[in-house]
Formats: C-alpha cells, structure tokens, sequence
C-alpha cells in the first residue's frame, strides 16, 4: 500500500502527534516500510509562513485550546489558562524548541536509587539505562545534526553567550561552551547553515534548526509510507472485545467525526493531552480510562524546575542577535546534594524579544521598578534554567469536571506543587545565574519566575512493573499489547536535560521494536 | 559594536511637540476629541474625560521617558475598542476612572489626570492593583504598549531580522568590552 491511506485500511499504524516523539516515530516507521498514518490536531505550517514576530508567532502555531491549572506553582497565578507554551500544528514543539540537545547522565536513569527515598516525591528508577540508550542517542545525534557530536563544530557564540562565559570563568565554572544543539553551524543533510538570525521560538527561516516538520517528516513522505493529516483532533482510542484498539475517532478540520481504523496506535500528543486521551478513552472494559489499570494515568506531571535570570549590564549586549539557546554552563547538573537538593540543573543563555520580555520578565509587575529595567533591554543579557524537578503523584493531570471542549469532551486541568526540592534548587540557580552576570559587572539582576511549561513530562510513566506505571521499556501500555505512548509523557523521571534528544532517541528505539514485533508476526 | 539608534524616527516639529511631560497634557474638544501633544483621538465607546485618563494611567503603569504620548494614546485605543465591542468592558473602565478620579479627589482635591507628581498618583493606583480594572488595563499594555513597533525602536529592539540575512554578518558577536 501507499499513501495516503483509506479509513478502513486497518493494516496501518496510527500515530497521533507530530512532534519530537510522533513526528520521528512516524517517519522512522515509514523509512522501514511500515504504512504510517500520522494525525496531528494542528495545521501544517511551512518554512515561508514564520515570522521573526513574536506574538503573531504565538497566535499561529500554539495550543491555545482552553485549560485549566490548580496548585501551589506560580504559573497558575501568572498564566491560568496557559500551563503549558507548546504548539499545536505538524512538527509540534519543535517547530518553536530552540534546539539543545543533550544526553543524560548515567544516574538520571536511576533517580530513586541515586536520590533514594524524598518525602513527598513518587521518584522510580527507568527500566532502561544510558547504556541501552547510546546507540539511539547517537543515531538521534546524527539525524539531528547535534553541534559537537559525528564532528559537528559548535556554534559560534554571540554576545549573550559571550557574557555568560566571561562570567562563568570568573567563578570557576569548567564546562561551559556554546551547547550541543540541533542547528546546524554549517549546511548538513539538505539543511543551511545557521545565520544567527534569532527567533529560534518563531520556526526557524532557514531550516537550520531541526525539526519534524522540515527534517523528518518529509524523509517520511518521501517512502510513499507515510501520511500526515493535519487538523484531526482524536478524540478517543477505540478497541475490540478482547481489550486490542482497532482505531481512533477524531474530528476533521469541518468538525465531523471520522473513524482510522489501525493496526497499533502509538500516542504522542504531549503530556497533557496524551493522558487526557486515555482517561477520555475510557469504556466500559476500561472504566478509569485505556491502559489505566495501575492508575498512573495523568500522574507524576513534571514541568522541569525552571526559571530564568536576566541581568542588566552598564554597555550594550543586544542578547537578542544569534541563535536563542547556543550557550550553557554544566557544572551545576551534577547530583550533589551538598548544595541542599537532590539531583541538578542546566545554566542556558535565553533571550526574549521586547514583546516578550514584557509579558515574561516579572508577570504582574508595573511601575518605575518595571519599565526602567525595560528601558535598558539593549544592556541586557539573560539565561535560562533548567533542571530536575521531583515526580509527586499529586501533580497531575485530570479531566475538569464540568467544563467541555468543541467536541464535548472534558478539558483537562494540570494540577501541579512545587516540591520543596524544586524549590531550594531554584533558589539556588537564581542565586549561581545571578553570581555568573555579577561578576562581569551586572549592574542589576532580575529573578524571573517560571514561563508556562515548554518541557511536559511524565504522565504516562515507564515502568518495569505494571502497578508502578503506564508504559513498559518500549512504550507499549501494559494493559493494551497494541498501543504505544511516543513522547515525553513516558518520562518515569524528568533529569535535568532538555528532553527532546531523549525523546526523539525513545522514538527511534520505539520504531525498531514495532518493526521487529511485526516482523516476528507479534503485533 | 553596532549600537543601535533608539531617537524615535519622527519629524522634528513632533520631537518638539511631545515634549518629556510627567502629566499627560489632554484637553477634550466641545466635539468629543482629545487633544493632546502631537496626538488626538476620538473615542468609539468611552467618554473623552475616560480616554484621558486612562492615557494619564498608562503613562504611570509603564513609564517611559523617552516615550512620547502618542504611544500611550495607542494603547489605549486598544482599550476603546474593546469597550465598544463589549459592555461589560465599557462599565469596568468608565467606573474605574470613576473610582480612581473619587480617590484622588479624596486624596489631593482635583481629578487623577490633575495630580501632579508621579509618586501621588502611583500611590493611588497601588491601592486598587488587584481591582479588575487595574488588572484590565495592566494586562492589555502588555501588548497594547509593548508590542508596538515604534516602541521597540524607542527600546532599542531591532525587530525582524530574517529578511537582513540575520545578524551573521550584523554584530551578533561583536562585544568589545568583556
């Protein structure tokens, strides 16, 4: 068969989502020969239609679709209606992700042996470990063109980064460089390289940066494997008698149901709306929702310990030319728990334009003590960070009890509680970025506090044993033997990397272990 | 270093004309127009008086020296229109100008947009900051103020950069001083 694919082709893979996990999964299953259909609830959105413009950006590519928060996080005071800053159209958050790219450590694959037992935190070890792992990172590494790996030279550093590493010598920090990055420092696999354009959020004008959209994606479709059908929201995961899904229903772009009949279907649309589709896909053989059994569905939410320092200097920096995220300080990743808090963080140059930064630096603040650290944006330098926040089981998301979507469905609520972990980590990143800009002469510094999640994690956690989680090693549900979850969501805990490589490497993993089930006749 | 050039790109009768003022200069015409420097405006849905202040306002919540009135006016435009298209948005304005005009009466015996030093008026709106209306107006000039182009010139943002070739060969590494 070829596609595109007719509806009651139930020999298909149905993949829903197009992002870092669904985007690849799909394009590795149709490189392999395996009839792929992705759905992805966004529009398709190519390179000519980006604009170096932050909030038309905004508007055009994010999940806007309304949910609610709850909780003791500050997001849910700034931001209620907006817990987590992700996009909804084909490529998926890596159409705005700003590319860094790295590894984790060989401990963060055992977060509750290394950490141990931490009040409050439902921390796991993963069933798998880096070793498992590094033939699927450096595959993932080499698909994405990541800067210092397969002899790929790092990007050049712009003067955010400039500063960032000025300061970072002066207190002794080792490892800082301009970051392993999917965007490529020169022409590789059909792609430019980088102009230092800026506006790595906005979709990259180049087509430097990786993503799905314009790096997998079309390798996919070019197998004659793969179909991408945007604007089709699932709205539930169908199964037979005997407890197999046999397909989906999702709304088209007019709003009218359809039904995909599939093969397998592999779940891949972020960590909140990948547990929302399990709890809504709830029958009357599964009444807590698909592939619930243990009751984990939607738990264990993690959103990163995050936050941000800015930092105001006596000379112009321009922190907004050249790539967002070329820069970054590892040495505070480490797990050591003399600082006050289990497990670490990353140290990563950020910049927001004006727009923004207005909306982003110090939500709620006005006045003299606001517009004057606006009216010195040129003189401004800025990092992010980015480290391992606590899995708790109260952090969660669940369906809203009365409120319901277009299609009737139940919205979800994300319920999350900074953990006290999270928490003295935090301070302690406030107070090391703030030291880094200080001592190059930062004549004011501004804590900034957590945007709306970019890194969602955790819902539908891998397990070994099936009471502890969702997922098995390979992202197959325990409870469905043909059903995958495909992105983040089957983090088991969050480590202090960007997630995407994980994710993509999961992805890749994932692909292999379908193809090598179907072979063996066993899916 | 490229350094970027942050003089507004106006004429110089307009330079002149927008002054540095702490208060707002707006006077409202027998036909419902406000005049202020180097701008004017005629309100869809608020009254004239409610449009000035609400300028006089905007000006206290985010201000910029360097900014000329106009970009106030701007925002609050904004703020105008949405009152026309909703008349719960109208009576939350109007009646807050009302409360906030009450206050400074109270306070200093003349109207909001009358009272002289910043710090006064501040005041005055630190007590209703958690009041809708405050809120309302804050959180429209996130965007209604910060998302205008000319005041990312006067900020000293150089905005789209795509269509210059990106900043490869413009100054993204030029720092000379660290």
């Amino acid at each position: 068969m070829a596609a595109p694919y007719d509806k009651n082709d139930d020999s298909v893979v149905v993949v829903i989502g197009s992002g870092a996990g669904g985007g690849t999964l799909g394009a590795e299953l149709a490189i392999n020969g395996i009839d792929t259909v992705i759905l992805e609830a966004g529009g398709r959105h190519e390179t000519e239609d980006f604009e170096n413009d932050e909030w038309p950006m905004f508007s055009k590519i994010s999940w806007l679709d309304k949910r609610t928060t709850s909780g003791s996080w500050r997001v849910a005071q700034d931001f209620a209606g907006l817990p987590a800053w992700i996009v909804k159209a084909v490529g998926g958050s890596t159409v705005h992700w700003a590319g860094a790219s790295l590894r984790f450590q060989p401990h963060e694959f055992k977060a509750h042996t290394t950490y141990g037992d931490i009040a409050g935190a439902s921390l796991l070890d993963w069933p798998i470990d880096l070793k498992e792992m590094e033939p699927w990172y450096a595959k993932a590494e080499d698909r994405m063109g990541v800067t210092r790996t397969n002899d790929i030279p790092g990007l050049p550093g712009n003067n955010n980064f400039r500063i960032m590493k000025a300061g970072a010598d002066k207190l002794g920090y080792k490892e800082c460089h301009t970051g392993r990055m999917a965007i490529n420092s020169q022409p590789r696999h059909d792609r430019a390289g980088c102009q230092q354009i800026g506006f790595c959020f906005q979709g990259c004008k180049t087509g430097a940066k990786w993503s799905t959209l314009v790096a997998e994606i079309p390798k996919g479709e070019a197998t004659g494997k793969l179909e991408v059908r945007p604007n089709a929201q699932v709205l539930k995961i169908e199964h037979d008698k005997s407890g197999k899904v046999t397909g989906v229903l999702y709304a088209d772009k007019d709003g009218n149901q359809q039904r995909q009949k599939a093969r397998a279907v592999c779940v891949a649309g972020n960590s909140i709306e990948s547990p929302r589709l399990l709890l809504n896909s709830a029958s009357s053989m599964f009444p807590d929702g698909l592939a619930n059994s243990s009751g984990q569905v939607g738990r264990n939410y993690m959103r990163h310990m995050t936050g941000s320092v800015y930092a105001v200097f006596d000379k112009p920096v321009h922190m907004y030319r050249g790539t967002t995220m070329a820069g970054i300080i590892m040495d505070e990743a480490k797990h050591d728990p003399t600082r006050g808090f289990a497990a670490g963080y990353e140290m990563e140059t950020l910049s927001l334009g004006v727009p923004f930064l207005a909306a982003f630096l110090d939500p709620g603040a006005w006045g003299r003590e606001f517009s004057s650290a606006m009216d010195m944006y040129p003189n401004m330098a800025g990092m992010w960070l980015v480290g391992e926040d606590m899995p708790q089981e109260k952090n969660a998301i669940t369906l809203h009890k009365s409120e319901k979507d277009a299609h009737g469905l139940p919205i979800p609520n994300v319920h999350f509680d900074d953990h006290e972990n999270d928490i003295a980590m935090r301070n302690h990143a406030y107070r090391q970025g703030a030291a880094v800009y200080d001592a190059v002469g930062a004549t004011r510094t501004f804590p900034t506090p957590p945007y709306p999640s970019t890194h969602n994690l955790g819902t539908n956690r891998m397990s070994e044993k099936p009471g502890d989680g969702v997922v098995n090693k390979w992202g197959q549900a325990h409870d469905v033997k043909n059903l995958f979850v495909s992105d983040g969501s089957v983090f088991t805990t969050g480590a202090a990397e960007n997630p995407t490589l994980t994710i993509v490497s999961l992805a890749l993993r994932q692909a292999h272990h379908i193809k090598d089930r179907m072979a063996k006749g066993t899916l | 270093m490229r350094l970027v050039d942050k003089r507004p790109k106006v004429s110089r009768r307009e330079v002149l004309a927008a002054g540095g003022a702490a208060l707002v200069a707006a006077t409202v015409t027998p036909a419902g127009v406000v005049m202020g420097k180097a701008w004017a405006a005629t309100p869809a849905a608020l009254k004239p008086e409610t449009f000035a202040t609400l300028v006089q306002m905007s000006r206290d919540i985010y201000p910029h020296d360097n900014f000329a009135d106009a970009l106030y006016a701007t925002a609050v435009e904004g703020l105008d229109k949405a009152a026309k298209g909703d008349a719960g948005t109208k009576k939350l304005l109007e009646d807050g100008v009302s409360v906030l005009d009450a206050a400074a009466q109270k306070a200093h015996k003349m109207p909001y947009d009358q009272v002289g030093w910043e710090l006064d008026r501040v005041i005055l709106l630190r007590a209703i900051e958690k009041d809708p209306f405050f809120q309302k107006v804050r959180g429209h000039l996130v965007t209604g103020l910060y998302n205008q182009p000319k005041v990312w010139t006067l900020l000293g943002y150089e905005g789209e950069s795509a269509s210059k070739g990106g900043y490869i060969d413009r100054g993204f590494d030029d720092i000379n001083w660290i």
